[in-house]
This record gives structure tokens, sequence and C-alpha cells, in this order.
């Protein structure tokens, strides 16, 4: 269990944010650049000074400057898995995943650190130098190096930010599979709503230095507190399996889609794309379905309407169209989305 | 590859400029006196002069590296009052007139010197006119090349990775050792052979402070003075193999020196 309140100076702004990560659960620090992320992950790792800052991990002080407690970054049991991996180019991979080990001193470090090579599937690059992996093997590295240590909490800052488009897809999946098999706490810092969605079980969205938003990713995607937050993660990400132009949801429905390809992906609807029609519209939209209105919050000029049924969704529409279509809770509706309107992303 | 055109005036200066240099090279090959270099090279009097040349050279590197590497941690990194006066007047040697460094170190340790006093009073060490006198002018003047290189190697490299070894459970030695010193061993590498390159050609500071001494301080420098006197070929084939030896030098720390386009 991780809980973290931090204060610092950050440029113009300060950063004055707290968050609490349970074992097993992992939390996407989720926000713009400049919104601090990497300065709060910094600070939990104790590698940044701070004004203020209370920091406890499974119930030991890392941090607390009300009482004067720091421990050296040496000494937090935390692994860090940087943004551009930060493997020692003079050193072999072996080394590198042994080098936590040796730093404590284990005599079987070269043993154990050959097993958690073979465990990301790297044996045969053992003896290589860092230069000689893709960028997707030298993550599976730096995810190896940082979980050899056996830590309590493992941070990961925008840990596939540094791949390109296709390696970032294979690299994500395997990277939910050892995050999976990781027991204790788990922080993200990402600025990619779908890396956070993918990865993590809780959001909280950072902006200008301040949280802004937290909770389970379905309850922030479905009702966004504020502006920022609706633009930043407010789409409707729906996981299924995707067979040419079809994706077949895990609920059972299907949406139209162009090129979709094939195999486990993401459908991106945004709230904007996602038409209501009191009856059941006319015309070229492949996805229609019906549905009941949940709830409708007014963001200024613009409402978000959550509209219940055999397939959840978030549409966006201006305020006049709520007046209009007199959308309420509990109205019964049809939804369309074209078919052009739904991204489709490799899970 | 095409030349751009250069203006006359621009070329003909340009020609007298590398003509100030090649022809002094040219002149050491041309007098190199064939028959009798290996009789000159090889009497007893060049060979002690080259073996202390070596000591004292290679002494004053290693304690150069010693020192000078924390010093030039202490330039990046460190931030307190007085920091930029101290680095500027430890870099002085390598414009100060050499001769000026063997009075200065004369002054400090010498005999009746500010501390050379207080060393021979306490524990009977008198520095001057001593081999390690000559390793001290070589340091003092070789040293700051080190620093310097050292320093800016440290500024240049990538802290982060000290984060991640930090991160690691790696102390402070540790990540020295394991990871900032591989880090800038480049730099480490031109430095120790650009100050051994300038603690070897050391005369000033080491005619000043350490005198002349055959056997003790007399270094090459100081013997192929001495030898243009009384047996110029020696000097000169002497001072050709210096040469040789500082091309080697600069062939090794190429990359550093000599655009490679």
């Amino acid at each position: 269990m991780l809980k973290a309140d931090i204060q610092l100076p950050l440029g113009a702004l300060d950063l004055d944010a707290a968050l609490e990560a349970a074992p097993g659960e992992v939390v996407a620090l989720l926000g713009p650049n400049g919104a601090g992320k990497t300065t709060f992950l910094r600070a939990v790792a104790g590698l940044v000074r701070v004004d203020r800052a209370n920091v406890v991990l499974d119930g030991v002080v890392l941090e607390d400057t009300a009482t004067g407690v720091r421990v050296p970054t040496e000494r937090r049991p935390i692994g860090i898995v940087f943004q551009q991996q930060l493997l020692f180019p003079h050193l072999s991979v072996l080394e590198n995943v042994a080098f936590g080990l040796r730093a404590r001193h284990r005599p079987d470090a070269r043993a154990a650190g050959m097993a958690w090579l073979e465990r990301v599937g790297l044996g045969a690059y053992a003896d290589a130098r860092p230069a000689a992996l893709s960028g997707g093997e030298a993550q599976r590295v730096a995810l190896a190096r940082a979980l050899a240590i056996d830590p309590r909490l493992l941070l990961l800052d925008e840990p596939l930010s540094a791949l390109d488009a296709t390696t970032r897809v294979e690299v994500r999946r395997e990277l939910r599979r050892h995050l999976a098999s990781f027991n204790g706490a788990r922080l993200l810092v990402t600025h990619d709503p779908l890396e956070a969605a993918a990865l993590a079980d809780r959001l909280v969205i950072l902006e200008g230095g301040r949280v802004v938003q937290s909770g389970p990713v379905d309850e922030v995607t479905r009702r966004p507190r504020t502006r920022f937050v609706a633009d930043l993660v407010g789409v409707n990400l729906l996981r299924g399996r995707a067979d040419g132009g079809v994706v077949a949801l895990e609920g059972g429905q299907q949406l139209t889609a162009l090129d979709a390809g094939h195999g486990d992906v993401f459908a991106v609807i945004h709230p904007r794309s996602v038409a209501i029609h009191r009856t059941h519209p006319e015309g070229t939209p492949r996805n229609v379905w019906p549905g009941t209105v949940r709830s409708v919050d007014l963001l200024g000029e613009r409402a978000r309407v959550a509209i219940g049924g055999s397939l959840p969704i978030v549409a966006e529409v201006s305020a006049s169209a709520v007046r209009d279509l007199d959308l309420r809770e509990r109205a019964e509706v049809w939804v369309s989305v074209k078919a052009a309107e739904v991204g489709v992303y490799p899970a | 590859m095409t030349s751009e055109p250069i203006p006359r005036p621009f070329a003909v200066l340009a020609a007298f400029a590398a003509a100030l240099f090649l022809l002094p090279l040219l002149g050491l090959l041309v007098r190199f006196p064939w028959t009798e270099a290996v009789g000159a090279l090889t009497s007893p009097e060049i060979l002690t002069a080259a073996g202390l040349s070596l000591v004292t050279s290679i002494s004053a590197t290693a304690l150069s590296i010693v020192l000078g590497v924390p010093l030039a941690m202490v330039y990046a990194r460190a931030r307190f009052r007085g920091l930029r006066v101290v680095r500027a007047l430890t870099t002085l040697p390598m414009v100060l007139p050499p001769v000026v460094g063997g009075v200065a170190l004369l002054v400090a340790f010498g005999r009746r010197g500010i501390v050379g006093q207080f060393l021979d009073s306490a524990f009977g060490i008198r520095i001057p006119f001593t081999t390690a006198a000559a390793v001290l002018a070589a340091t003092f003047v070789a040293m700051p090349f080190l620093v310097l290189t050292v320093e800016a190697g440290l500024r240049s490299m990538d802290r982060r990775y000290e984060e991640a070894a930090r991160s690691l459970g790696a102390g402070r030695w540790m990540v020295f050792r394991r990871v900032t010193l591989p880090l800038v061993a480049p730099s480490l590498y031109a430095g120790a052979v650009l100050c051994w390159a300038r603690a070897l050609g050391e005369f000033g500071a080491t005619i000043t402070f350490a005198g002349n001494v055959p056997g003790s301080t007399q270094t090459l420098p100081l013997a192929v003075y001495l030898a243009l006197e009384t047996r110029p070929e020696a000097a000169i084939a002497l001072s050709l193999v210096l040469l040789l030896l500082s091309l080697v030098v600069l062939v090794a720390l190429r990359d550093r020196y000599l655009p490679t386009s």
C-alpha cells in the first residue's frame, strides 16, 4: 500500500498532490505534459527535494518532512522503469539486470539476473550490450532490472512513449502480463489515455500540479468532471475482437468499423461522434442500437449523456440538442455511430 | 570534395603560418644525425634522463588522476561561494609561464617556504631538488588539463543513469565506481593522455623548483637543453624522438582534436 502526499515548487506552479495505491493495484497518473506527473513520481522515489512530503509504503515511512524522516533513494524498496529505459550502456544486458542484486551483495546475483532475463524471454542476449537491443527488448530488460530487486512498489515513467507505434502495441501487451504477475503496488505515469486505460485499474488525473479527478477507469471515462478530463479521457473505450470490418465486443454486440484488422482490439468512439435520436434513424449510420438515458451532465454549452442498455455509451451533444430531444433520465433513445467514427487500436 | 575559393592575401598568410610550423620540423629531419643518432640516444646520461622522465611524467599523471578526478567532480557538481575563484586559480597554470609556477612552488614548498619550513622542522622532509619536486612541478602544470577534460565529461554525462543506479540500491561509492566513472572514461582517458604529454614536456617549473640534478631531477627536456651546448646532435636526435611521441599522442586523441570529416 502506497500513500504519497507531495508538495514542491514546479516552475511557475506548485505541485501539490496526493494519491494512494493498494497492493496489486495499477494506478495511472495521467495528465498533459508539464502537469507534474514525472516530478511526482521522482519525489516518491526520493530523487527530488520536496517542500513537504509524506510518503508511506506498506506502513514504512519513507519520507515525512514533519518528522524529518528521509530514506535515501537507494534504500527505498522501489523499482523504477524509466522513460528512456536508461540501461547502462557500458554493461552487458545481464549485468544491467544483476546490478541491483550486486548492490545488495547477493552472491547469486548473476544466476538470479539470468533467471529474470529468461522470464522476459531475453536469455539469449545476456552478453550483448544494451545498444544491440530493439526498443521493445530494452523495455523488457528495464522491467526485469527493476523487478529483480523484489521491490514493494513499481514506478513506470511513460514506459511506452519512447517506442514506435508498432512496437508499442506488442510491448504494452507484454507489460500488462508482467505487471499482472507483480504483487506490489504499481504507479504508472503517462500522458496517453489509451495506455492508461489499457494498463491501469484506477486513474488519477493531474492538471497544473493538482489532482482534478481520480477513480476507477470506467468511472472517470464515463463521468469526467472537468472539460480537461473530458477531452483527455472522456472517450468510449470498448474491448473486442476484430475480424475485418467487424468488431465483436466483449458484451456480445458487434460494431462495424473501417479497416479493423484482426485480433484483440480497443474500439474507441469519441462522445462527439455518438448521435442520439428519439426514433430509429434513417440513412447510412452502420451502428444503430437502442438505449436508455442514465444521466445528463451539462458542461457549459455541451452536455455529456450517458446511455445504458445492451451497449452502454457516452455521447456529447449540444445543450440545445438536450432541450430539443427532451433528454432526461430514463428517456428511451436510439444511438448511432458511423463506421468511420469507430477508431480501432490493437490491444 | 571541392574547395571554397580563399582570397589571395589569406592564402599567402596561411602559407606563412603553416611554414612557421613545418620548417622547424623539416629542420629536425634534415639535420637528424642519422649516423650518430643511436650512440647519442643510448648514452648513459640520456638513458638516465629518459628513465627519470618516464617516472616523473607517469607519477604526475597518477597523482593528477587521484587528486584531479575528485576536483573535477567538485567543479562539475558542487555549488558554494568562491568556487568560481578557486576554479579559476587552479586553471591558472595552463596559461602561467611555467617558470613563475616554479618560483611559486619554491616559496611554498622550498626549505624556507610557507609550507616547506614546517615540513622540514616537523618531519625533516625537504622537497626541492628531489625527484618528488620534479613530480610536483609536472603535476602543477599538467593537472589542469586533466581536471578541465574530466569536468567537461562530467557535465555532459546523462545523470539519469546515476539516478537509475540509485533506484536499484547502489550507494554513492558504487554509483561512482560502476556508473559515473565508466561513463566519463573517454574523458578521463583523453585528460590523462593530455596531462601525461604536458608533464613529459615540463621544463620551466622543473628547472626552477627541482633544479637540474642528473639522475634525480634532470628530465629529458632539461637534458635536451643542456646537450644543445655540448652535443647538439644528441639534442636534435632527442628532439625528434619527443616530436614523434607528441605525434603519437595527437593520433591517440584524434577523435577529440582532429576533425574526421
